[in-house]
């Protein structure tokens, strides 16, 4: 790193060296985080209730549930019976959110970055000075270069807030690293075939499935909640799964196929699958006739290849792919083919995962008992504000012409697009980063720290001092869910729901909710009437009223539900139009030809580990979200480092040891935090495992600092999707070093 | 007279560790301890493979030597034949933390020996353990094998089932369904 891109300084929140600031310093308070302020834990006191509703924040799923105490102390988070997330029953994040609450680690106060001594360092701010300070950048960056410079980074409840405020400022650029680093390509691929998405929850109707195909989709490990219940009663009811995945999966343990496939081979088996489900005949005939758009070119197009064509390259045996098929087929359209989550893998994705929709096609899973529902959602009405601004520029002019398909911003190309060229007349100069620590989340962290030397201002709010904090201009310490309302959860499912998030505690230390934090920063820059609610009280409340119901029956249910007017199948032979360019489901795409793309996905060879590299791939433990919980005392206490798992004949090739510790280093001479071996029979020989989140490196996350490996540090190559933007992080290759004596 | 005793469906489970966080909570276990823990048994060879999931505690045996070998009494059987320690009673020497087959105690930072209770302060409210009543797959079935009609009791008769180290002779009462 040149040293004009250590402009700005990584700073640990406190540490070394903040002892003597503040022995010399009588204007700056140094921030001392060996006395926090208060840690009493005040419970909110509601008459006659022991319990408060909440939905969980542990992850992306959103659980409806109660918090409850016990002789006035936090005490158990449990599942909302009436909850279709989580029919009740909590997995171990939301079971150990009360962790999120009594973490002592937590960020207490607002930081402002200054310069003391030659050293940056945060000092602590009041609220007004930070709100004060954040209105003046943004101010100058909209003077200076207009207010589509600032963009925002989110994930999580709170985003929503401060998407609103961004986009009353005149900046339209709010991207969610879900979409081009997670689940994008699945989106853009599903919308190409059938006009819809899958959509979160999933719409996958596993509970009745009879035939379960999971690619690399290891439920079980990412515990979403209820998909993992539902894929567990099939399994107890008998359902037949194929899982394919380099890696003995728990939920290749329970299948009935397990297909060790190399790695970055996928859509050459999905092809094969779909040569032998259209050669066979086997597929639904009335189904692709009355539905499907482009058969006979599909038809065409994997003419050649047959389960011996994909032997070679999947190292799957030609019997065992027909089988699997005839097994599809034979359960169809009671068969699902799952279309995974996170699959931003090789720079194909899009193209893959429409492999896998036309393979549902096929078999008529889409809209069909046992393969996908129509989801239900809960109308809402929001309350009304004013109209925003017209938005001059969009994320799209960051990078001209290309990604063409895609739909929602790309947080990669926001970072790649904050690093100004001569071509580029608007590079982005600020960003508030809500909720998602870049460092860990974008790949390629080289590039996210040019980046972000590049801005004018950079907002972190966050509930721990994450890596991206200790980068901000200025920290805003956001409460936890239990401690602050939010907007209701209305998510996608069989029957509409409704659920409230009340306060079960109150903030601790100086932390606020993310509602008030835009509230009051909407006053500093005059955009208030963004913001017509003095409190969530008042705004949901509101909201509720649209419904019929109120606040106070909310907290009293925790979960509304609604009646489902539409049926959950309804591609029996109903006529139906799809939102599609020739109105059906496109198994040959009219919108990728136009582009110029395959309109029918086309199997290209990846590049393969160098010899005496071996293929990264990386995955979810299910007591951890990301690197957002591994400071969690419960969580933490459940898994506190990850391992590599490599296979037991490799690592006796290498004389290593089950247990020990080594280095990473991957074809560009990255190397990574020293890791635990996990010697194992559970993986291929060609590939090696570690779930990601782990390897932190503030100091401040007591528990989780220095433990375990961060993939992402790994991942300096990206293949990106040219359809959509995402960025495939499956091709980097890492070999073994053994850690300096 | 109730014999209480537990079957963990090793289909369903895919060891969240969900069991173990609520346990936790519900019983005020410190962090660094746990009374129930997750296990996963792999034989074979790569591509051969089997996998059995199982969560793990106190098996509260018929014939427990942790109670046998407790110098003043604190381990011992109450209703239904749950083990418990009374903490009072113990004075931390560890005797039955070597008996035990199962490595299911251990000494709680106040000084006595600590383990799995199945809850008894909910069962005696008529409810599941905290762990069965979390278990998002639905892995855990707690009851009476003294009612031939409860769910336990007809999972044993339907499913094969085996218990943990046998040969110990403790007559285990916790049950592992196959």
């Amino acid at each position: 790193m040149s040293q004009q891109l250590k402009r700005r300084e990584f700073i640990k929140i406190s540490g070394a060296g903040v002892g003597g600031m503040m022995a010399g310093s009588g204007l700056l308070q140094a921030v001392d985080f060996s006395n926090p302020q208060t840690d009493s834990e005040e419970l909110i006191e509601r008459k006659g209730t022991e319990r408060t509703a909440t939905y969980c924040e542990m992850c992306f799923w959103k659980c409806a549930g109660w918090v409850y105490k016990k002789d006035g102390k936090p005490w158990k988070i449990v599942g909302h019976a009436e909850d279709p997330n989580s029919n009740g029953r909590f997995c171990p994040r939301g079971t150990g959110g009360i962790g999120a609450y009594t973490d002592k680690d937590r960020l207490k106060t607002p930081l402002i970055r200054v310069q003391k001594n030659g050293k940056q360092v945060f000092r602590k701010a009041t609220w007004d000075e930070a709100f004060e300070y954040i209105a003046r950048k943004m101010n100058i960056i909209k003077e200076e270069h207009g207010p589509d410079c600032i963009a925002l980074f989110t994930h999580g409840s709170g985003g929503s807030y401060f998407k609103n405020l961004l986009r009353g400022f005149g900046s339209n650029n709010v991207a969610a690293p879900s979409y081009a680093q997670c689940r994008g390509p699945r989106e853009e691929a599903y919308m190409l075939t059938y006009g819809e998405v899958v959509g979160s929850p999933e719409r996958t109707d596993m509970q009745n499935s009879k035939c379960i195909v999971l690619l690399g989709s290891h439920l079980g490990e990412n515990m979403h909640n209820g998909q993992v219940q539902e894929f567990v009663e099939a399994v107890a009811g008998g359902a037949s799964v194929i899982t394919v995945d380099p890696r003995f999966s728990t939920a290749a343990s329970k299948s009935k196929y397990w297909l060790p496939i190399k790695p970055a081979t996928d859509l050459a088996l999905l092809l094969a699958w779909i040569h032998v489900i259209i050669y066979e005949e086997l597929y639904d005939k009335e189904y692709v006739e009355q539905y499907t758009y482009g058969f006979e070119q599909l038809k065409a197009s994997v003419k050649h290849n047959t389960p011996e064509w994909a032997y070679p390259i999947t190292t799957i045996k030609p019997h065992l792919i027909r089988e699997t098929a005839r097994e599809m087929a034979r359960y169809a359209p009671a068969t699902l083919v799952h279309p995974g989550r996170h699959v931003t893998w090789y720079g194909d994705d899009t193209q893959r995962v429409r492999a896998n929709a036309i393979l549902n096609a096929l078999l008529g899973s889409w809209g069909r008992r046992g393969g996908f529902y129509a989801p239900a959602k809960a109308k809402v009405k929001k309350p009304q504000i004013p109209d925003y601004p017209e938005f001059k520029r969009s994320w799209r002019d960051a990078f001209p012409g290309k990604y063409p398909l895609a739909n929602l911003a790309i947080s990669s190309g926001i970072c790649d697009a904050t690093i100004p060229t001569p071509e580029r007349d608007c590079s982005f100069k600020g960003w508030i980063v809500y909720g998602t620590n870049l460092p860990l989340t974008l790949p390629q962290p080289e590039k996210t720290y040019e980046a972000i030397q590049n801005l004018d201002l950079l907002v972190a709010v966050d509930i721990m001092p994450s890596e991206i904090t200790g980068w901000a201009d200025v920290v805003l310490p956001e409460c936890t869910y239990l401690e602050r309302y939010d907007d209701l959860r209305i998510s996608q499912g069989r029957v509409p729901t409704v659920a409230l998030r009340a306060p079960a505690f109150k903030p601790k230390y100086d932390s606020k909710p993310a509602y008030w934090m835009d509230r009051e920063l909407s006053k500093k820059l005059n955009l208030q009437h963004y913001f017509p609610h003095e409190t969530m009280e008042s705004y949901l409340n509101e909201r509720l009223k649209s419904i019929g119901s109120s606040l106070e029956e909310l907290q009293q249910i925790g979960v509304k539900r609604l009646d489902n007017l539409y049926s959950l199948y309804y591609l029996n032979g109903e006529d139906y139009t799809f939102a599609t360019a020739s109105g059906k489901i496109e198994l040959y795409s009219t919108l990728l030809a136009e582009a110029g793309y395959d309109p029918i996905p086309k199997y290209k060879a990846h590049e393969e580990p160098p010899e005496g590299y071996y293929r990264l791939v990386y995955g979810r433990a299910p007591m951890h979200t990301f690197g957002r919980t591994i400071n969690n005392p419960h969580l933490h206490d459940l898994k506190s480092e990850n391992e590599v798992w490599i296979n037991r004949k490799v690592a006796e090739l290498w004389g290593i040891r089950d247990g020990e510790y080594i280095i990473l280093e991957n074809q560009d001479g990255k190397q990574s935090n020293r890791i635990k071996v996990k010697v194992t029979e559970r993986i291929r020989h060609d590939t090696v495992y570690m779930v990601h989140g782990f390897g932190h490196t503030d100091k401040r996350m007591r528990r989780a600092y220095n433990k375990g490996a961060d993939d992402n540090a790994l991942i300096s190559k990206v293949h990106v999707d040219p359809i959509m933007g995402g960025t495939g992080m499956r091709g980097n290759f890492v070999t073994f070093k053994r850690e300096a004596a | 007279m109730a014999r209480y005793a537990m079957a963990i469906d090793t289909k369903r489970c895919v060891g969240c560790t969900d069991c173990v966080v609520a346990c936790q909570t519900e019983n005020n276990v410190p962090v660094g301890y746990c009374r129930d823990w997750i296990v996963e048994e792999t034989t074979g060879t790569y591509p051969e493979l089997h996998m059995e999931i199982r969560s793990e505690r106190c098996n509260h045996c018929e014939d427990a030597p942790c109670v046998r070998s407790c110098p003043t009494s604190a381990s011992h059987y109450a209703d239904g034949g749950i083990v418990l320690v009374d903490h009072d009673e113990c004075i931390g020497c560890k005797a039955c933390i070597t008996s035990c087959p199962y490595d299911a105690r251990f000494v709680h930072p106040e000084g006595y020996v600590d383990k799995c209770t199945f809850c008894i302060h909910r069962v005696k409210e008529g409810k599941d353990p905290a762990c069965v009543s979390v278990c998002p797959t639905h892995a855990m079935i707690f009851g009476d094998l003294e009612d031939e009609n409860s769910e336990i009791s007809e999972a044993l008769k339907t499913r094969k089932h085996k218990t943990l180290i046998p040969e110990a002779g403790t007559v285990p009462h916790v049950y592992y369904l196959l």
